[in-house]
């Protein structure tokens, strides 16, 4: 399929492929079952200039855009969603910082991140609010030069592994959604703490954890845009970020179906490859149709996002919805395709399955996300543009 | 390129592609075209009717210096010791000598060196021996000096090297200084009488092609070979010959480098190029971990433990076990290779082992080509079994 | 600290298949990659120039697509890239080959230290390190395992030898050839592959090294290959047959016939 790539998308696919390929390849089996951050491979991802491909040019990085960032996860994915969510994660912990921060916000911390210095990670998310985001209970308390941070978040990726959180607190807890504010807080900070790591289903090398402030002094300039657009931001964070998701669910699917054609390919039974039977081959069919159609929605969808287009939601949510209940499908049936083996691991596809739910679940449920696409039809009333 | 088409006599035959062994050569336009990755080695100029390919050359003259006489061995010490290649090397440079009705030497250069008589046991008819302190770090600028001197001065036609550590380090510098060709790594060298020159035969392309290679024009031609290529013979200790001792030569002579310390390796617990029976694991063993049947099995015969280039790559066990082209050559008494499908890389460093078994599950796998016996069937179900089986015959 | 990688572009042979109806090597599909000896080698240059400042230059003989491994070099950190390129290169034995590369080493002029990789993986001769230290009458150091230090025009290695391995210290400039153990090198970054696009890699023939034509290519070698043949293989293996444990069983019996257990 041409999906018309620049020299330097092409560059960078193709170097996120031999990153995957080369290093992380060979010891994904063991992050997942050591459930163990892969430190070497993000120091392997910083070497190769992959966190600066979706910052701007200024902060030392290359001033690629949401597709750019969606090819990389997608390669990476491909072969360990793992790790490309801890990258795409760091993303979505700077994208507030891009979208609202100030300018001298962005020179003192992007630099680092371009450089893979510094991790960064977004947290809203807390025991009694997750699809209902108003519900949160952090506070941020206004005090003297800063803000008096408390409360727990929850399932934070790259929980104490990053150095920089952007988090969602309340500000004024009368206003409710509109009393919410985005802060930045550094890993380090007095009264900031983790709780235990989670233990996952899937994207097990990956560090989920709980944030937990008390009494942690932010001071005032570390507030990104002003003070009550908390959900604000973050709806344009995910607007932003939800292709990546897509992206993520695309390489899950490539690698099962890659796995799976292999498989077909070898495996021989009745004297024949499974390939020869038409139950296999439709089953093959269906799924590289599937891959191949979320893929083309979820470029295009990244490439509405670099348009500067205003209101993406819909476009956005579509393609996270879309791709990632194509992940889970496709990885069931290789699983299914490889029978027996499937099941096992010492073939890859039962990872990437149970790594592929967590897709329809994190950055909007796909149940909460049809209803974003549902209000934006209301709002065209079915038409396009 | 040194090769050309005469495209006046070229018919488009085909002929010389069929024989490339480098697959190099295409029909364009009717007329042999052959590309940039050519080898010159000549292949496609024998097979062509017409005489339409010729490659151009400097020198096909003989010998121009053929007062050269005699063949000369390295013989390698460490730490007084003779080592076992040096056996070897006289073996094979006796018989040589034998059919060129020339004299076998061996040098000798260390400190301390017991058994210098047993090169002559094993075959020289002289040693030329230098026994010097200067010479017990085995510092390579001093025999690089030493050893250029005394072939200037006594003019070998043939010098034959160990292709140890020291041997390819510092002979082909030998060969710069004399400006003379270099073969490394030989597995076969025999004589053609006529034109007394030393045909030399070794794997490349990672073992896939073997190449016999002439020095024509310089002397004296050189050669390493690799430690258990060739089988040292017994001794004959009435064997009649020289020891020439020759003084250290110091003049001008200091070593640029400088031996600060030696760390020996002790991780190894047998050394797989000294075993007597190795036990080889690959590709088929789909993990790291799965070595500990090799290991199992290595502990009940007493064997040492070594591995393809395919599991080396894949990190399951360190570059040390490596047996091939690229690794190292062995020629234990019993070679049994588990998981090991038997490219010629692998092949080409241990297809002297006096006998070969092969445990694969493929039955056309390229091992079974080389082995004595195999067997066909899983590994994990046979190792085992043969484990056991071993276990109660030793009790 | 100027240091100069020689580099060689090769087949990569792990895939080298032969084809068995024509005998030849199937080159389809064969990509060329740079020797990985010398991966080692250049990631050893750049980690020194890391550390100690200065400048490294990967230097190759070959046919003008050696051009792309350059600009991969550049890529991973190399500074500057010269190719050895003229059809009377062709034919190199490593006698003519070192020669040619210490042509271009002596008109670099200014360098303190040449790292080649132990041997090629197509060549498998390990020689054109030792040769070139040679013509350049520099001191040489082979399968270098680690360097260690280098202070006041002095370098301290450490080098692999059967036995285990030596310390060695040797006054620069001088040769090194290095093994597969001294790194793990690195992956090429984004901003280095866009210098790489740009870089402008000079081609050198004869004329501009001003060899003697002589020494170099076909003519300057000493060696000739008079026959290439494919490796004769053996008779056949016996096929124990029967279930697992009777294969087992007739083996331990043959040998214990031959006297191996």
């Amino acid at each position: 399929m041409e999906y018309f790539l620049s020299e330097q998308q092409k560059t960078i696919r193709s170097l996120a492929r031999k990153i995957a390929e080369e290093r992380i390849l060979p010891v994904r089996a063991e992050l997942d079952e050591k459930e163990e951050f892969p430190w070497a491979i993000i120091r392997d991802l910083a070497a190769s200039d992959m966190f600066r491909v979706f910052i701007p040019e200024e902060y030392d990085g290359l001033g690629g855009g949401c597709l750019d960032l969606c090819l990389v996860v997608e390669e990476l994915s491909r072969v360990c969603s793992s790790v490309a969510i801890s990258y795409a994660a760091v993303d979505l912990g700077i994208i507030p910082l891009l979208e609202y921060g100030t300018e001298e916000q962005k020179r003192k911390y992007l630099p680092d991140v371009a450089a893979g210095k510094r991790l960064a990670a977004f947290a809203i998310t807390e025991p009694m609010a997750g699809s209902d985001a108003s519900a949160i209970r952090t506070t941020a308390e206004r005090v003297k030069g800063g803000y008096l941070l408390n409360g727990t978040k929850q399932f934070i990726t790259n929980g104490g592994e990053a150095e920089l959180y952007t988090v969602i607190a309340l500000t004024d807890k009368t206003r409710g959604a509109r009393g919410a504010s985005a802060l930045l807080v550094e890993k380090d900070t007095p009264g900031f703490s983790f709780g235990k790591k989670e233990r996952k289903l899937g994207i097990r090398a990956s560090s989920t954890r709980e944030l937990i402030f008390q009494n942690c002094f932010v001071p005032e300039e570390n507030i990104i845009g002003r003070e009550g657009m908390g959900f604000i931001v973050t709806m344009r964070l995910f607007d932003k970020s939800r292709p990546g998701i897509g992206a993520q669910a695309v390489g899950l699917a490539q690698g099962a179906l890659e796995a799976a054609t292999d498989y077909a390919r070898e495996r021989v039974q009745f004297g024949h490859p499974i390939f020869s039977l038409q139950a296999v081959q439709h089953m093959l069919a269906d799924m590289v149709i599937q891959v191949e159609a979320a893929r083309a929605l979820v470029y295009a969808t990244a490439r509405t996002v670099d348009s500067g287009a205003k209101d993406v939601s819909g476009e956005s949510a579509m393609a996270k919805v879309f791709a990632s209940d194509m992940a889970m499908k496709v990885t069931t049936d290789a699983v299914q395709i490889l029978g027996g083996a499937g099941y096992m691991r010492d073939y890859p596809v039962e990872k990437m399955m149970r790594d592929a739910k967590i897709t329809q679940i994190y950055e909007g449920t796909n149940q909460i996300l049809r209803n974003v696409i549902a209000i934006e039809l209301r709002k065209r009333k079915g038409r396009r543009d | 390129m040194g090769i050309r088409v005469d495209l006046d006599k070229c018919t488009g035959c085909g002929d010389c592609v069929q024989s490339c062994p480098f697959g190099v050569i295409e029909i364009v336009e009717g007329k042999a075209h052959i590309s940039e990755h050519c080898t010159l080695c000549g292949t496609c100029l024998d097979v062509c009717s017409y005489g339409a390919i010729s490659i151009e050359t400097a020198h096909e003259a003989a010998a121009t210096d053929d007062n050269h006489q005699g063949i000369w061995v390295f013989a390698e010490t460490r730490n007084g010791n003779l080592k076992s290649v040096d056996y070897e090397l006289l073996a094979r440079g006796r018989e040589l000598a034998n059919t060129l009705k020339a004299e076998l030497s061996a040098v000798c250069f260390g400190y301390q060196i017991s058994d210098v008589e047993q090169l002559i046991a094993h075959g020289a008819d002289k040693v030329y021996l230098i026994d010097d302190p200067a010479l017990a770090n085995h510092q390579e600028d001093l025999y690089l000096s030493q050893f250029t001197r005394l072939i200037k001065e006594h003019k070998p036609e043939i010098v034959i090297a160990g292709a140890t550590a020291l041997g390819r380090s510092f002979i082909p510098r030998v060969a710069a200084i004399l400006k003379t060709g270099l073969t490394a790594d030989c597995t076969d060298l025999e004589v053609d009488t006529e034109k007394r020159l030393l045909l030399q035969t070794r794997p490349t392309f990672g073992g896939n092609i073997m190449a016999t290679i002439v020095c024509q024009a310089k002397r004296p031609q050189m050669a390493t070979v690799r430690p258990r290529v060739f089988k040292k013979k017994a001794p004959d200790n009435e064997r009649m010959g020289q020891i020439i001792k020759v003084d250290f030569n110091k003049e001008g002579v200091t070593s640029r480098t400088r031996l600060l310390n030696f760390v020996e390796n002790l991780t190894e617990r047998v050394k797989i190029e000294d075993a007597d029976i190795i036990i080889s694991g690959g590709r088929g063993l789909g993990k790291a971990e799965n070595f500990h049947l090799m290991e199992e099995l290595a502990a009940v015969m007493g064997a040492a433990v070594g591995s393809s280039r395919a599991a080396v790559d894949e990190g399951w066990i360190p570059y040390s076990h490596q047996v091939g082209q690229t690794g190292k050559t062995v020629c234990p008494r019993l070679y049994i290779a588990c998981g090991i499908s038997g490219a010629v890389q692998h092949l080409a460093g241990m297809q002297t082992s006096d006998t070969i078994v092969a445990i694969n599950n493929d039955p056309n796998a390229p091992i079974f080509e080389v082995a004595t016996y195999g067997i066909v069937g899983d590994l994990f179900e046979v190792v085992p079994l043969l484990i056991e089986k071993l276990r109660d015959n030793l009790l | 600290m100027d240091i100069i990688v020689c580099l060689k572009q090769v087949p990569g042979t792990t895939q080298v298949k032969i084809d068995p109806q024509t005998n030849t090597l199937v080159r389809q599909g064969i990509k060329n990659i740079t020797n990985p000896f010398d991966t080692y080698a250049l990631e050893a240059a750049i980690r020194l120039k890391e550390q100690y400042g200065g400048k490294v230059t990967a230097i190759s003989m070959g046919p003008p697509q050696a051009d792309e491994m350059l600009r991969e070099a550049i890529s991973l950190g190399a500074d500057e890239a010269i190719l050895l390129s003229d059809r009377a290169f062709a034919g190199a034995d490593t006698l003519a080959t070192s020669y040619t590369l210490a042509r271009a080493i002596t008109k670099i002029e200014k360098y303190d230290l040449i790292i080649c990789g132990r041997q090629t993986i197509d060549g498998d001769t390990g020689q054109v390190g030792p040769e070139l230290a040679e013509m350049l009458s520099l001191p040489f150091v082979a399968y270098v395992s680690k360097i260690e230090e280098i202070n006041n025009g002095q370098m301290r290695v450490q080098r692999m030898i059967e036995e285990g391995y030596e310390v060695i210290e040797a006054p620069l400039p001088a040769v090194i050839s290095v093994v597969k153990e001294i790194n793990v090198p690195r992956l090429p970054s984004l901003r280095g592959i866009t210098r790489a696009k740009s870089a402008v890699i000079p081609a050198w023939g004869a004329k501009e090294l001003d060899a003697d034509q002589d020494r170099v290519g076909l003519a300057g070698s000493a060696t000739r290959v008079i026959k290439i043949f494919f490796p004769q293989r053996g008779k056949r293996a016996e096929i124990l047959q029967g279930s697992p444990q009777s294969q087992v069983a007739s083996l331990v019996t043959k040998l214990r016939e031959n006297g191996l257990i």
